[in-house]
């Protein structure tokens, strides 16, 4: 479903992804893992348009979309949350995941017809799946970090993607809250059949969730494969034990 | 549009003051009337910029301009071109809003202050041609005399005909701030990269509101016209900009009708505090200092947030 081939992307002399491949099958849910700075961030700026990549191609159901804008991808079908709680701090919970309804649906424009009368279902719908919709009233920026964190993922639904990457979706959260989130989002693969690329810092989650797992090292692809592969890898144990011990 | 898109409960005060104003000609001494219709003209001009600066943030600096090409249109049209007066009527705000596309298109690459320093020179360079232009506009002197239809040639006919177009534009505008668009581009003020990666295609949304809050500035520009018969290029400055800017802040710019409000505190204290003394800016710039403080939210948000302290929204739960 997604191919990034030999991605490269430099700011002055960094070199912040350097060579990166990653293969996503449609319906998997893939790990993208590696230590503090090895560019997974910069990886997915790079896929979702934020970036555009000065080496490499990347497709997405069979077409190229390294040079295309982040607005034109994502209306593809690939969304993504972010690694910071990146919402609409003034607007409520409910007009936070109908802007993004809307837009999918082309109605962003629409000047005269009342917004409360516009894409409530779908709305609700997305509120009820992220279990946001008792919240729905409430104003964004006073949700607790969790929440916001859930209600990210929620905008990213409302563009109805096939695809959604999910930027470190448990930073912050406690082990109960990660475990909870994490049953939610393998939960919302099945039920709307989602491919999911998402990076993670918590090994556990990791290696019990995913299908096949990406490690990134100084911005380059070390090895993806199944984790049971990837666990027993010597280069990525060179990777997270090399540098801490070096 | 449906019936159930307006909510008559928090329209009934709205209404009761509209009802209220227009009673009030006949009662009150001629000046007032006057002041209120200033009100009404630097009304719409402080809520056609809000739609930008508040609503959308965008840092639309110098919005006088188009409220000054819209006034100068209908003044040309109706000095300069035996053309029906209507026509002159119609093209100020037509006029503005393409002045406000043209500006836009080049002013909209870049964003915040940057966007703003690029709007304020382009605009002045228009402020300058007007300023210059003797020939044309009158140059420093401005056009006098314009011949204002007869049905509002009196004081009170005047306050009529701007009162009618100020409730019709609050009401467009108010609609605007309610649709998909409005939220979407409330939704960019809060977070434009947050939006193009939910599709939205962030400049063009904005250059569209930008049009709009001309078109109306437009339309404020000719209502000044049909209240003073003159225009002089004190319309197109920056210092004006500045005014207008600071009623948005005064009122409340995240909120629908602060910048009314704003207009009119600033009107009033120009017009009442002006009498006594000229430094009246100076009482202008204390309460500024003390709303940053105090205030944020301006005057209207502060009134909003004691009614509805927990700052919930009201949501219908069906579909149409």
């Amino acid at each position: 479903m997604l191919q990034v081939q030999d991605i490269h992307k430099t700011f002055g002399d960094f070199k912040a992804v350097n060579g990166a491949n990653l293969s996503v099958g449609e319906g998997e849910l893939v790990a993208v893992i590696g230590p503090n700075g090895a560019g997974k961030t910069t990886l997915f700026n790079l896929i979702t348009g934020q970036l555009k990549p000065d080496q490499g191609k990347i497709t997405f159901m069979n077409e190229d979309i390294s040079q295309l804008p982040t607005h034109k991808i994502c209306l593809k079908g690939l969304a993504r949350s972010f690694q910071i709680a990146n919402i609409f701090h003034r607007l409520s919970v409910f007009r936070n995941v109908q802007v993004s309804v809307l837009s999918q649906k082309g109605l962003s424009g629409k000047l005269f017809r009342p917004v409360q009368k516009v894409a409530v279902t779908e709305t609700n719908n997305i509120l009820e799946s992220v279990g946001l919709i008792e919240k729905a009233q409430y104003i964004a920026g006073s949700l607790s970090h969790g929440d916001q964190r859930m209600l990210e993922i929620a905008i990213a639904l409302g563009n109805e993607p096939k695809m959604l990457i999910l930027d470190e979706p448990t930073a912050g959260m406690s082990p109960e809250e990660t475990a909870a989130t994490m049953a939610l989002i393998q939960q919302l693969a099945e039920t709307r059949g989602l491919t999911i690329l998402f990076c993670e810092h918590d090994m556990d989650v990791v290696f019990n969730v995913s299908q096949s797992i990406m490690v990134m090292h100084h911005g380059s692809t070390i090895i993806q494969g199944k984790p049971e592969a990837v666990r027993v890898d010597s280069d990525v144990q060179e990777a997270y034990l090399g540098d801490d011990y070096a | 549009m449906s019936k159930g898109g307006i909510n008559l409960k928090t329209f009934w005060p709205a209404i009761a003051i509209a009802v209220i104003l227009f009673f009030l000609p006949p009662i009150i001494p001629r000046f007032y009337t006057y002041i209120l219709a200033v009100i009404f003209v630097t009304s719409l001009l402080a809520m056609s910029l809000n739609l930008c600066v508040g609503h959308g943030g965008i840092f639309q600096f110098h919005h006088a301009v188009f409220y000054g090409v819209g006034a100068y249109t209908v003044a040309l049209f109706l000095t300069k071109t035996s053309l029906p007066r209507g026509v002159g009527f119609i093209a100020g705000p037509i006029i503005a809003a393409i002045f406000g596309l043209l500006i836009g298109w080049f002013c909209i690459r870049l964003t915040k202050l940057y966007f703003g320093m690029l709007q304020i020179s382009l605009g002045s360079l228009v402020w300058a041609i007007v300023f210059r232009w003797y020939g044309f506009t009158g140059g420093d002197d401005g056009i006098h005399g314009i011949p204002i239809p007869e049905f509002i040639d009196s004081t009170n006919s005047r306050y009529y005909f701007i009162l009618i177009f100020f409730i019709i534009s609050l009401f467009v505008l108010y609609l605007i701030f309610k649709s998909p668009f409005g939220t979407t581009l409330q939704a960019i003020r809060d977070n434009p990269e947050r939006c193009e990666a939910i599709g939205i295609n962030v400049k063009r949304h904005q250059l569209v509101a930008i049009v709009i809050a001309t078109f109306f500035a437009g339309v404020a520009g000719v209502l000044f016209v049909v209240l003073e018969g003159s225009v002089f290029p004190d319309l197109l400055f920056w210092v004006l900009s500045l005014e207008v800017f600071i009623m948005c802040l005064l009122g409340g710019w995240f909120t629908f009708a602060g910048p009314v409000l704003g207009a009119a505190i600033t009107v009033s204290l120009r017009t009442f505090v002006g009498v006594y003394t000229e430094y009246w800016t100076l009482i202008l710039g204390v309460i500024l200092i003390l709303l940053i403080f105090f205030l944020p939210e301006g005057v209207m948000g502060f009134i909003l947030d004691k009614i509805n302290p927990e700052k919930k929204e009201i949501i219908e739960k069906d579909d149409e």
